[in-house]
């Protein structure tokens, strides 16, 4: 048979029964838009953590306590000793030290809640951070336990309201007014935290008036070069075995991480993540794919005459297996085009109203027409086979 | 151009064994018409199916134009099918839901003919049973029964078949239509092909060369006709 016949005919049968056509139709729909938009909110997900390598500045070493329930004193902590160690290495650029703490900030009266970060002048530099309006924090207000803040954008819209000029407003932390000198660029999600939604102070002043004591949240490093990233990572290593007085590195009580190591485990998770949504889609196919066989079944045995007739007058089986593949196969691709069209909407609608971040990548969309086409040719071939066998003259008897 | 030797069927549907041919020789010379009669049950579609080559006697052979045909492939029944035979049904003739154009060019959907000469010889099909331009493109359940099995004849034709098959093309028609399709016959077999046609009428029957009449799935008698009738044919 020519490929336009077979097409036509395919149609012709496929149009017969309108309603049931829909409805299994719908089910390999329902599959492949659920493969394309949950794959696209997995890929959204990775690459958005991927593209914060850049935001983070890739020769940045962070270093945290590993916090331990059994050991939780002092000794533990991160000290100023263990910043001037690390400012003695050569292949350090910069340290700043942070303090991080969650307050409230009060404004003529209204209270939010926002991260609060003391730091020192080295911050900006060595976290990407540039300023927009005013100046960072700088090592004079370190010194002299000023009470000043730098002020996050979305920060500044929570506490301030949004048409208010930051700039020298006095803001409220934990009931001490601090004088608002800068505000940061717009600098978007990394990770877990919004780093817009921020409040930076110096270290100092948030020692004394906020934490009450001496110790530091983490420390991060600028490192002089990407390169440098591995041996620096070692060298942070050995000066902090040192201060805090642990021969062996396996025993040690602190991470030293680069943004690298954060976003590959980010990513790996991410990764499981989409494997996990595209399993889950993956059975919500084949359940239309049995929609398929089960629409193909009947369809055989109602037509009992039609292909007994058609083997009367010439049609060879491998003409009827054909045939019935061919309708099989263009009820998934239907379906498959279809569905989609509509996994392409619901991540559009998912990213512009929901604000998820999705990806809709070209292969998996040659991925979920190519599937939903085999699922046609898989499950449509049962039908098509037991349609072949039927011997014509019990098909022409057949009541 | 047929050549049956002693054809038995015998069907088994579980315990029960049904013989429905019980050794069945006939002659069929090419340009003949012969009309197949007998009581119902007799054994007149089984043996139809045999000469169509839709079905394989049990024991016995088949010859067609000296070829063996219980010897073919699958794909070579499917050949003969084709090319060398013209089937009309007791029941069940066109497909649902297509035109009368389709519906007589669906053989030709099985070979490589092209799109425009397949219509053209559709059309000249349809002419040839007396169906008029403007029922070529109703759909099969928008024709009336006599129509059906026009445009059946029509399809059994379109591949120039040499043999023609036909199990009661006139069983659910009044006599002015019967006289109609009969026409058809006869015209087809003027212009040389060979004809097989089963019926219950001797009305019909006369209109062939040939009668055989058969019982219990043997050949009661075997005779030339000799008033036959002719129908003339008129279009409508
Ligand atoms: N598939 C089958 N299985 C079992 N028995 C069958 C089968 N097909 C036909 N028979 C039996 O074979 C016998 C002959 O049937 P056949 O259809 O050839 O009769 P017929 O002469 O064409 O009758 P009618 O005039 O009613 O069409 C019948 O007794 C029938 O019951
Ligand atoms: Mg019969």
């Amino acid at each position: 048979m020519r490929l336009k016949d077979l097409l036509i005919e395919a149609l012709l049968s496929i149009t017969a029964n309108k309603t049931r056509t829909f409805l299994t139709v719908l089910g390999i729909v329902i599959g492949i838009s659920s493969v394309i938009s949950l794959i696209s909110i997995g890929q959204g997900a990775q690459s958005s953590v991927k593209s914060q390598i850049g935001t983070l500045g890739s020769n940045l070493l962070t270093v945290s306590m590993n916090f331990n329930r059994n050991s939780l004193n002092t000794s533990e902590m991160l000290t100023t000793d263990d910043v001037k160690a690390i400012e003695k290495i050569s292949l350090v650029k910069a340290v700043a030290p942070q303090v991080s703490t969650n307050t409230q900030i009060v404004y003529k009266g209204a209270g939010v809640n926002t991260q609060i970060i003391g730091t020192n002048d080295n911050y900006d530099d060595v976290r990407n951070i540039t300023i927009d309006k005013g100046s960072f924090i700088s090592s004079k207000d370190v010194t002299s336990y000023t009470k000043v803040a730098v002020v996050g954008p979305t920060a500044a819209e929570n506490i301030l309201g949004e048409n208010r000029e930051p700039l020298n407003e006095t803001i409220k932390i934990d009931g001490i007014g601090f004088k608002i000198i800068g505000v940061t660029k717009t600098k978007g999600q990394s990770g877990m935290t919004n780093q817009d939604n921020m409040i930076y102070i110096p270290i100092s002043t948030a020692q004394r008036y906020l934490t009450g004591n001496d110790s530091i949240s983490s420390i991060n490093i600028g490192v002089i070069s990407e390169n440098a990233m591995n041996e620096a990572k070692q060298q942070v290593t050995l000066a902090l075995l040192k201060t805090h007085n642990i021969a062996d590195s396996s025993s040690a009580n602190f991470t030293v991480s680069s943004q690298t190591d954060v976003v590959e485990t980010i990513s790996s998770v991410s990764e499981t993540f989409t494997l996990l949504l595209a399993a889950i889609a993956a059975i919500s196919l084949v359940v239309g794919g049995i929609g398929i066989m089960n629409m193909m079944l009947t369809n055989v045995t109602e037509r009992t005459k039609e292909i007994g007739l058609r083997k009367a007058i010439g049609a060879s089986s491998t003409d009827i297996v054909v045939q019935f593949l061919t309708e099989a196969i263009l009820l998934t691709s239907f379906g498959g085009i279809i569905g989609t069209l509509l996994g392409v909407l619901l991540s559009y609608v998912l990213t512009q109203f929901f604000n998820i971040a999705t990806t809709v990548s070209v292969s998996s969309i040659v991925l979920a027409v190519g599937v939903s086409a085999g699922i046609g040719l898989v499950f449509g071939f049962y039908p098509a086979k037991r349609a072949a066998r039927l011997d014509p003259i019990q098909s022409l008897r057949y009541e | 151009m047929i050549d049956l030797q002693q054809i038995t069927k015998t069907y088994q549907s579980g315990e029960n064994e049904t013989q429905a041919l019980k050794g069945v020789t006939i002659h069929v010379d090419e340009g003949e018409f012969v009309a197949i009669m007998g009581p119902s049950g007799s054994g007149k579609s089984t043996l139809m199916h045999i000469l169509g080559a839709l079905d394989k006697p049990s024991t016995g052979h088949y010859l067609l134009d000296g070829k063996d045909v219980s010897t073919y492939s699958e794909k070579e029944l499917a050949e003969l099918r084709k090319k060398k035979l013209g089937f009309v049904f007791q029941s069940f003739n066109l497909l649902p839901r297509t035109t009368a154009v389709r519906n007589v060019m669906l053989p030709l959907l099985y070979t490589n003919v092209s799109e425009s000469k397949r219509t053209g010889l559709a059309e000249e099909s349809l002419r040839a049973v007396g169906i008029s331009e403007k029922h070529w493109a109703h759909m099969s359940n928008q024709l009336s029964g006599g129509q059906i099995q026009r445009v059946a004849i029509a399809r059994a034709l379109i591949n120039s078949p040499r043999l023609i098959l036909a199990d009661e093309p006139t069983g659910n028609l009044d006599t002015k239509t019967s006289e109609m399709v009969l026409s058809v016959f006869q015209r087809l077999n003027n212009e040389g092909r060979t004809i097989v046609l089963i019926t219950h009428e001797p009305d019909i029957a006369n209109h062939a060369k040939r009668i055989i009449s058969m019982r219990d799935g043997l050949i009661e008698s075997d005779t030339q006709v000799k008033n036959r009738r002719i129908s003339i044919e008129e279009k409508q």
